[in-house]
């Protein structure tokens, strides 16, 4: 695995691809593999339903090591009646205990489970990388330690919601019913779980098929934490278990992240039902360069835009737009810097981009990739090494893009780059408006002005200025348009789980 | 563009024809606020025949009593067309007596307004919060100003007695004062900067969630209207707005009230009509970005939401029977606001030393 993966230093024609004079080949990287033993993997998961780590009466199905295709544990799936248990444990774990408690005894326990995923980081990591295949540097350096971050954050919360902004005595909801997708699973689980508790709110939610390790990591954390049983409740499971879950008669207010497809969908079902949903849906963001732009710093904006996770990412900077009087210096760095990225084995702290996280995935990337050739644009590969092993898809982008495309329409959600052209800041506008999405988007300029005015003109939930993907728990994140409603992070994150629908002043909510 | 708007009401109420027999507000206007809502509507127009006869007698013609009378139409991108459909429906005061016919707008007269609205929602969201402000307060002003107008048209098309009338009529003015307020506040109130862990500057604001269909509610065809209209306003939002079916008069007036107030044309449309009929083309129309359900309830209020899915719309439903006499929340407000948050490396103030990015 590692000699496929080790990659050169550099390659290809870029400024940086001279040898050391004097020696006959080129520099390489050895292989700085993390110790998978630190992932303390078991061979068989639980469930997690009041506060026990319990069977589930779905069978026992694999997860896969994405990046080897083996197996790497069992996980005992639930059933129906097992998310009917669970929520029965929610309810009575809300009214028996979480909403009695006072709001700095909740936020002490939220305090407990930030430390205790920073305690055991590391091991989170390892699990993470193995079950998602994304590199082991992402885990370590993004996802856990932002993962804690979100309780640290949203433990304060808890004896502060009178100050939220949504009245002087604001209502938790009840039970929540989540679903959380499989780009960043432990990252996705403290962001829902950290404001619903935060709030007042207990818990059922279901990971990922594909990585359900993580959290049930979190779950023996959230138990050595002491968190009152039947707070949390983990149902593992595919679509089926989730679409019973957010139409569960028991809850009270339903989160999803994941595809505008499977959005709209439970976004029908609810209506009517007076259920609060929050929906984090698909984006197609445009990264915009002006011929002003910092043009390196550009450069690894746009690598990190839509290689950050192999591009499993909803606000992937996934459209390039570049000012056509800078597009062949752009394309140019661009490619120098792609060939420079390692491919490959997930747990080696060289990695720049992982394993995709499916077969299921993988296909839908190669398919819609296919789709850009055969609607006339011009695919250019990374010349990197592709493991014969693994679910893996080399750096890819396309130029000579239209809009009407495809591949600069549809969510790709893997490492493909779709470059667009424009000539004026409007046209620019226009262009990165025109998507029914709107998650995120990117502006590269030394002006001052132009960002702020790109900034209000986009319409998208997040705008990165010379910089891209940054996440923290103190600011918002979520959609307009079809990427979604509802908000993460911040003091509108916790909208999301208080009763802020009374009309008038004096219903509480003001 | 507030001259062409006034000059288009001028030139419209120039040019609109006496129908049988709508309330003359001019005569209305005057009366005293005694009678019963029936009595009163059924002595005007007794008076209005008896003018008539009068009229028809007169010696020279020059100058006429016989009062004018206003076609009900629809308010589209600031102007005041018929439905295209050439559809109109008979409008019954409280007690059943024919007051008007209205306009009954078609699935063209919803997709008009919804251009409309987003061609007038760029420059409306992009006015300055000062400037918002005034022109709210503006009709705020101007509903002032025809306040015996209102009064009379809720007696009449509703049944109020005088006093719940005016009651109604000050606390939409009340209301509409109250978001002229709110403009320059809410970014303030919703808004963040976001003390990241890392060397940037983020901050979070609430902005317009775009064009918003409202369904007004049916039976309160003035406050309602003004309680829904206002908070979607506010914030820079742009509004298509089907008003009461069987109540639609005081929102067409109140459209004359909106055309002279500075609003720019096209940010609040208004279209009478079946909610019914109007309903599912607004809910699965592509450019329209949210929905509030106020007026509509039961099965209809459900397969709008439901249809509203296809496009990921935001939809406000109040809980339960919202009473707008009492002090408005902010949950109006925040349901048409998405929060969108601005990242930017802070970096090093001399930019030596390498990248700041």
């Amino acid at each position: 695995m590692a000699d496929s993966t080790r990659a050169l230093a550099r390659r290809g024609s870029g400024s940086g691809g001279s040898v050391t004079p004097g020696s006959a080949a080129p520099w390489e990287y050895a292989p700085a593999p993390e110790s998978a033993a630190s992932g303390r993997i078991k061979p068989r998961y639980q469930m997690f339903v009041d506060g026990r780590f319990v069977d589930g009466r779905g069978g026992d199905v694999p997860t896969i090591n994405p990046a080897t295709e083996g197996e790497l544990a069992q996980v005992s799936w639930a059933s129906v009646d097992d998310v009917d248990d669970a929520v029965r444990a929610a309810r009575r774990a809300y009214n028996t205990v979480w909403s009695k408690m006072s709001g700095l005894a909740r936020g002490k326990y939220l305090f407990r489970i930030a430390r205790g995923i920073a305690e055991r980081s590391r091991e989170l990591a390892v699990v993470e990388t193995l079950d998602n295949g994304k590199p082991i540097k992402e885990s370590r350096d993004a996802d856990i330690p932002t993962a804690a971050a979100h309780f640290f954050y949203h433990a304060g919360w808890a004896d502060k919601l009178q100050h939220a902004g949504f009245g002087p005595h604001p209502k938790a909801l009840g039970v929540a019913g989540q679903v959380i997708p499989w780009n960043f699973p432990l990252l996705m689980a403290a962001w829902k779980i950290a404001p619903a508790l935060a709030a007042g709110n207990t818990v059922v939610i279901k990971p990922a098929e594909s990585t359900p390790l993580s959290i049930l990591v979190l779950a023996e954390i959230m138990q050595d934490a002491g968190l009152p049983e039947g707070v949390v409740n983990i149902v593992t499971g595919a679509g089926d278990i989730g679409a019973y879950l957010v139409n569960h008669p028991g809850i009270d207010k339903v989160a999803f992240t994941g595809s505008t497809a499977v959005g709209k969908l439970i976004q029908q079902s609810l209506a009517g039902t007076g259920k609060k949903v929050t929906l984090e849906l698909g984006g197609k963001a445009a990264n915009i360069v002006f011929d002003d732009a910092p043009i390196d710093q550009a450069v690894e904006g746009i690598v990190n835009g839509i290689f950050f996770n192999q591009g499993h990412v909803c606000c992937a900077g996934s459209r390039l737009l570049v000012q056509e009087s800078v597009e062949d210096e752009v394309i140019s760095k661009l490619r120098d810097r792609i060939s420079t990225l390692r491919l490959g084995d997930p747990m080696d702290k060289n990695t720049d981009i992982g394993a995709i996280n499916s077969a299921e995935q993988l296909s839908k990337i190669t398919e819609l990739s296919a789709a850009g050739d055969a609607e006339g644009a011009h695919r250019w590969t990374s010349p990197c090494p592709v493991p014969d092993k693994g679910f893996f898809f080399p750096p890819t982008v396309f130029t000579d893009v239209s809009q009407s495309m495809r591949i600069a329409r549809e969510e790709i959600f893997g490492p493909v780059l779709s470059v667009l052209t424009f000539r004026t800041p409007d046209e620019a506008v226009a262009k990165a408006n025109n998507t029914p999405y709107g998650l995120s988007a990117g502006v590269w300029t030394e002006k001052g002005s132009r960002i702020l005015g790109m900034a209000g003109a986009l319409r998208a939930g997040v705008v990165w200025a010379n910089t891209f993907n940054r996440f923290d728990p103190t600011a918002a994140f979520g959609g307009y348009k079809e990427s979604g409603f509802g908000r993460e992070g911040g003091r509108s994150g916790l909208a999301a789980y208080l009763d802020t629908d009374s009309d008038t002043a004096d219903e509480g909510a003001a | 563009m507030a001259q062409r708007r006034t000059s288009t009401a001028a030139k419209d109420a120039a040019t609109a024809a006496p129908t049988k027999a709508a309330p003359a507000t001019a005569t209305s206007a005057n009366r005293g606020d005694k009678a019963g809502a029936t009595a009163r509507t059924a002595s005007r127009r007794t008076a209005s025949r008896r003018v008539s006869a009068d009229a028809g007698g007169g010696a020279n013609g020059v100058i006429s009593a016989v009062p004018v009378l206003k076609t009900y139409k629809l308010y589209i991108g600031g102007k005041f067309p018929r439905s295209e459909s050439g559809r109109t429906y008979p409008v019954r005061g409280s007690s059943g007596e024919f007051l008007a016919n209205a306009a009954q707008a078609s699935r063209k007269d919803a997709r008009d307004a919804v251009v409309a609205a987003r061609k007038a929602f760029g420059g409306w969201s992009g006015a300055t919060a000062y400037n918002r402000g005034q022109v709210i307060y503006r009709i705020a002003e101007m509903l002032q100003g025809r306040r015996a107008q209102f009064v009379e048209l809720l007696m009449t098309a509703e049944g109020y007695g005088a006093k719940a009338a005016a009651a109604a009529v000050d606390a939409s003015i009340d209301r509409l004062v109250h978001y002229a307020g709110w403009t320059d506040k809410l970014a303030q109130v919703f808004g963040s900067s976001n003390p990241v862990a890392g060397p940037f500057f983020s901050f979070s604001t609430p902005e317009p969630t775009g064009v918003v269909a409202a369904f007004a509610p049916q039976d309160d065809s003035l406050l309602g209207l003004v309680s829904v209209i206002a908070p979607i306003i506010t914030s820079g939002n742009a509004a298509v707005v089907v008003t009461s079916e069987a109540r639609p008069l005081p929102a067409v007036t109140l459209a004359e009230v909106l055309a002279t107030s500075d609003l720019p044309g096209g940010v609040v449309n208004i279209l009478t009509g079946s909610a019914a009929e109007l309903g599912t083309h607004l809910a699965t129309h592509a450019d329209i970005n949210a929905l509030d359900l106020t007026g509509v309830d039961g099965q209809l209020r459900i397969a709008l939401a439901r249809d509203a899915a296809g496009t990921v719309k935001r939809v406000y439903t109040p809980h339960g029977t919202p009473d707008f006499t009492k002090t408005s929340g902010t949950a109006r407000l925040r349901a048409f606001l998405e929060t969108k948050t601005v990242w930017h490396p802070t970096g090093a103030i001399s930019l030596a030393g390498g990248s700041s990015y």
